[in-house]
């Protein structure tokens, strides 16, 4: 392939431990110009969803791979020939590899109708041009398979044949464009091939490929543990065990799902059930599966337990209002969460270890705290922890912002690599739906994470004045703290909870 | 049974229904004396007289309405526009009146408008139209396609009997280019029914008028690579052949739509509509279209070339659907 002029864009490293991407859509298509830098496709990882900006300037020469595929890291995904240069003529072979696409040449624009209409008399060649434009070689309706739909793609008979016989379409060869199934493919797979039909599961992923540690985790390859299991399709209890292992590592990239000691037990993979009337199959993003797995192996990791404190926001509650429209000035949007924020940050550089990290059989301290917000995405379908680096250095109006900045990036996929790597404490807000209290799950390696829940207006003894109790109607929050008892004991845990809670209700204006 | 161009069997059509029925009465221009522009006439004044043979005056608004008001007292008129293109001369008459009037008021216009159509010889923008498609989203107006001679002259006969207002599209291009088989005798062809003009399994062609054998050339070249295309000539566009069309998109899967009219609003695209509307499920191809391009037919014969689709345009086609 003449690559020689061209560029190409391969499928980013996206954190260390990511050694695969997903392309969830392309947003320039074959023969379209792209300026240096402007967005050429969305990916989507276990870390992040991000676009994918073009590294030259010129015009998309080839689509590599399409969407909805995964491959691995530094994987060509497309080419981009500079400007002006031929793009390959569509390869006429009909049996293409199917990861490479024949280019189909952008399609003889149609001449406008009202170009030839106003223009000079037959006999001025200008019209005539305009009416050859768009020849005997009529514009193809839809570049078949080969630009869009590569192997993944099924007509709409091939689906409804696959269905009325239970077959699935992956497991027929195809012969159409792009290694397509054909009707013929399917209907001769029918008629000669197995009457047992697997069941249709759209990506069967293999067990092993969901479970094990991503190759690139130095813990993980120093540390004595038992050999993975990741091939056993049930989970081993032995995994659940702690297997603290001297490891003099160097500190390793905190990321967020660094399986720290035991090896991860395999994933729920092994029955998998029949379709049932009525029950419909839908593929995993990368993001659910890595939620899936970072979850499961935090479980299994942490000794969870989880503590509750109740706390007066009155303070607080009127001094945002107060502080609000000053802020919303600076397009700052002041909300609970940067209070919350700002107290939790002071407390925990006062209980380093529920900001620490239990690596091998050593305690790692900070004197800094990487702050992680869990953002839900895809109205809630989706989950991400971008992280707010040296929060310790914020004061309130920069922590608001701080925030403000990764849920919005977060949201519109902006986020880069080391925007969710290294966190060394997570918050979790659950409450902005009401919920009043929750037991999170500890973000690895970790050793807590913060519970946020709903603001409610409560009857409340306080002292007057005088020293009286009397009931006042006060703002009240829970705020939970759910930490790993491996390395922090309930007298620790909830020494922190009482100080953030001591630090929100005696609120100082001056010191934030 | 003798063999008979399609000009031929028009004018046998013609002839043999003013025999039938006296009503039957044909105007235009030059349709008398001289026998039409194209000759179909030719001779029948002296056989049925200048009452039934009219010269009309230069004036396409004139031979409608005229044709319009004759069906009204009973006659059945045949009306000739020299060339299709002039229709639009008597849009009104056509589309306010004739095709409207037994909705208003119950009064059936049973009328034929000839009209010479298609490109190929170098007839330039205003000889060589397809206006089809303009008419077939016309309620009240039908619409009839002849390919061959032998479907030319039945469906002209069912033209003259028809209650309603008929435009009958002759292919220029196939006058005396095509010969075919065709009954002495009077006989009918419904409308509404397709002709598979050449069988086959692979991919089926949906087209018309002079696309029928530009496709049906284009099958014979695809039959030597083992793919065996099927040309459904709808011979009627209103009515069209709607089951005939899905029965064969769900047998074959893949569709090329052609036609010689150009591409953008051609009766093609209800046809493309329709197959994926309805029977979306049987398709293994995107329904693809072949048109000839949006501009006024070209005046160079190059150019013209390059404007209407030829078999060589089919065959790439065709190639594209088997490969897809």
């Amino acid at each position: 392939m003449s690559t020689g002029t061209q560029t190409e864009v391969v499928m980013p490293q996206m954190g260390v431990s990511v050694s695969e991407g997903t392309v969830t859509k392309w947003l320039r298509q074959v023969g379209d110009a792209i300026g240096r830098d402007e967005p050429l496709l969305e990916i989507s990882t276990d870390k992040v969803d991000t676009e994918v900006p073009s590294p030259a300037e010129g015009v998309v020469a080839q689509i590599l791979v399409q969407e909805g595929e995964t491959v691995e890291v530094g994987t060509v995904l497309a080419t981009i020939a500079p400007a002006g240069a031929e793009i390959p003529p569509p390869a006429a072979e009909p049996a293409p590899e199917p990861a490479h696409a024949p280019v189909a040449p952008a399609p003889a624009p149609e001449p406008e109708p009202v170009v030839a209409a106003v223009a000079p008399p037959a006999a001025e060649p200008a019209p005539a041009v305009a009416a050859v434009a768009a020849p005997a070689a009529p514009a193809p309706p839809v570049t078949p398979a080969a630009a869009e739909n590569g192997r993944t793609f099924v007509s709409p008979v091939v689906a409804r044949i696959a269905a009325e016989h239970g077959v699935n379409p992956a497991a027929v060869p195809g012969t159409g464009t792009g290694g397509r199934v054909t009707k013929k493919d399917i209907l001769s797979f029918i008629e000669s091939g197995p009457a047992t039909a697997p069941p249709p599961a759209p990506t069967p992923a293999p067990p092993v490929e969901v479970a094990p540690p991503p190759a690139s985790e130095p813990v993980a390859d120093t540390a004595p543990t038992p050999p993975p299991v990741a091939s056993e399709p049930e989970p081993a209890p032995v995994a659940a065990a702690p297997a603290p292992a001297a490891a003099p590592a160097p500190p390793p990239p905190a990321l967020a799902p660094a399986p720290a000691a035991p090896p991860p037990a395999a994933e729920p993979v092994a029955a998998q059930a029949e379709l049932t009337p009525g029950e419909e199959l839908e593929p995993m993003s990368a993001m659910r599966r890595g939620v899936m797995a970072h979850m499961r192996r935090s479980v299994d990791t942490a000794a969870h337990v989880t503590s509750a404190i109740e706390v007066d926001m009155a303070r607080v509650v009127a001094l945002r209002a107060k502080l609000k429209p000053e802020l919303a000035a600076q397009k700052v949007n002041l909300t609970y969460l940067a209070f919350i924020a700002r107290a939790t940050v002071d407390t925990l550089l006062d209980y380093p270890w529920v900001n620490g990290e239990l690596r091998g059989q050593s305690i790692v301290t900070r004197p800094y705290i990487n702050l992680g917000i869990a953002v839900a995405l895809d109205e809630g379908k989706g989950l991400i922890v971008p992280v707010i680096r040296n929060a310790q250095d914020l004061n309130l109006t920069g922590t608001a912002r701080a925030i403000q900045d990764i849920a919005e990036r977060a949201r519109t996929k902006k986020l880069l690599p080391e925007d969710v790597q290294g966190g060394t404490f997570t918050i979790t807000n659950p409450g902005s739906f009401g919920t009043f209290h929750g037991t999170p799950i500890i973000n690895q390696p970790q050793s807590a994470i913060l519970g946020t829940y709903a603001l409610v207006k409560r009857p409340w003894v306080i002292q007057d004045d005088l020293g009286s109790d009397v009931i006042a109607i006060r703002p009240v929050m829970n705020l939970t703290l759910t930490y790993d008892h491996r390395l922090v004991d309930g007298a620790y845990a909830g020494m922190c909870l009482r100080d953030i809670r001591d630090r929100l209700e005696s609120w100082d204006d001056a010191a934030y | 049974m003798p063999e008979m161009t399609y000009i031929q069997a028009i004018s046998d059509g013609l002839r043999l229904e003013m025999r039938r029925d006296q009503r039957v009465i044909l105007l235009g221009e030059d349709v008398g004396v001289y026998g039409g522009a194209f000759k179909v006439s030719l001779g029948f004044q002296e056989e049925f007289g200048p009452w039934r043979v009219i010269d009309t005056p230069l004036s396409e608004t004139a031979i409608v309405g005229g044709a319009t008001g004759a069906a009204l007292m009973g006659m059945r008129p045949v009306a000739e526009m020299q060339f299709a293109d002039f229709i639009s001369c008597a849009w009104d008459q056509l589309v306010t009146v004739a095709a409207k009037q037994f909705f208003r008021v119950g009064t059936p216009i049973p009328i034929v408008v000839r009209l010479p159509s298609g490109g190929g010889f170098s007839g330039g923008p205003f000889h060589s139209q397809n206006p089809e498609s303009s008419f077939a989203h016309i309620p009240g107006l039908k619409i009839v396609c002849p390919a061959t001679p032998h479907d030319a002259k039945g469906l002209l006969a069912s033209a003259i009997e028809d209650p309603n207002p008929v435009l009958f599209f002759e292919h220029k291009h196939l006058y005396r280019r095509i010969k075919g088989e065709v009954p002495e005798d009077r006989y009918t062809i419904p409308f509404g029914y397709a002709n598979v003009h050449r069988p086959g399994d692979d991919a089926t062609v949906v087209t018309w008028g002079a696309m029928v054998h530009t496709a049906t050339a284009a099958a014979a070249e695809l039959a030597k690579e083992g793919f065996e295309v099927e040309v459904l000539d709808l011979r009627t566009l209103i009515p069209w052949d709607k089951e005939r069309v899905l029965e064969g998109v769900q047998r074959c899967s893949k569709v090329l739509v052609l036609h010689e009219d150009t591409r953008t609003g051609g009766f093609g695209a209800e046809i493309a509509a329709t197959i994926a509307e309805e029977a979306f499920e049987h398709l293994d191809a995107p329904v693809m279209r072949l048109a000839a391009p949006d501009t006024p037919v070209p005046f160079s014969p190059p150019l013209e070339k390059a404007f209407i689709p030829q078999v060589d345009d089919v065959v790439t086609a065709l190639r594209e659907l088997a490969a897809y």
